[in-house]
């Protein structure tokens, strides 16, 4: 198991993460979906933000994370997965953030803040889908 | 236009938080996932930490009339559930499980320099075309219904 990082790091960050999401819906009047904005990134969206909106967002994203590690902290990144796991996994994600319209950010951050019951039920049936196939992969397969 | 930079430093801080908090490490995204095995609640801490911040401007919205560079605010007007929804977070939950990434810290941990992430936000990006395929052809003959 890993060492866990400091619980002032997990609060700050989930803050962080949330006055991002925050800022941007009073600033821009978007919600701040992940998955919405990079469709609209990559021109496969019908609905959503200006293009420059949602790609000045999504460059946002590895900039911040190369600015937190380098001044701040840096994560012991662990990635196991092989490669075809990792195609699979992407394909699953990305076709069923757009079939479900949104992910982590959008259904369970923002979602959750603003008590919509889609994203309650999206929320609670996406962790309860990956703690099951983390069991089915980790426990039942034994990967 | 205006709304471009409060984009960019929105994501930046967004960004920033997924790495304070470890989200953008897979291991430890599968570690709070693995409930019947060394359990660890660091997510969770994240996850709630998160929810409260977003509420405070969600509420903060709801007394404002508009953005301050937008005209206005777009908040998903849908209530009803319906099978493509819990469908494709169940799909999206299969593929978060299965190797710890979900869109956001894939694309933030862009920058580490390990190509898993590149192939993973690549094949999700190909997931998103193959939807916008199947959607497409499944809307274009209702369009003369």
């Amino acid at each position: 198991m890993l060492t866990p990082p400091p619980l002032e790091y997990a609060v700050s960050g989930g803050l962080l993460i949330g006055a991002a999401a925050a800022l941007l819906l009073l600033l821009t009047g978007r919600i701040a979906g992940m998955s919405g904005m990079l469709a609209t990134v990559v021109r496969i969206a019908d609905a959503g933000p200006p293009w420059r909106l949602a790609t000045a967002f999504v460059l946002g994203l590895p900039l911040g994370t190369f600015l937190a590690s380098t001044f701040v902290r840096r994560p012991d990144v662990l990635i196991t997965s092989s490669v075809p796991l990792l195609i699979v996994a992407g394909l699953l994600v990305g076709f069923g953030t757009r079939l479900g319209n949104g992910c982590t950010s959008g259904h369970g951050v923002c979602g959750i803040g603003r008590l919509s019951f889609r994203s309650i039920a999206a929320t609670l049936t996406f962790m309860a889908m990956a703690a099951a196939t983390v069991f089915v992969t980790r426990h039942v397969l034994g990967a | 236009m205006r709304a471009t930079v409060p984009a960019l430093i929105s994501g930046i801080l967004f960004g920033a938080g997924l790495t304070l908090s470890d989200m953008v490490n897979p291991a430890r995204v599968l570690g709070f996932l693995d409930i019947a095995g060394a359990w660890d609640p660091t997510l969770a801490f994240v996850m709630g930490s998160a929810v409260v911040a977003s509420t405070v401007g969600y509420v903060m919205s709801r007394r404002a009339r508009a953005p301050l560079f937008g005209s206005r605010f777009f908040i998903p007007e849908n209530r009803q559930l319906d099978r493509q929804l819990i469908g494709g977070a169940a799909l999206f939950g299969i593929g978060w499980g299965l190797v710890g990434f979900c869109p956001g810290p894939a694309v933030a941990g862009l920058i580490y320099g390990l190509w898993q992430p590149w192939l993973f936000v690549g094949s999700m990006i190909a997931g998103m075309g193959l939807h916008r395929v199947v959607a497409g052809a499944r809307l274009r003959p209702s369009a003369h219904a």
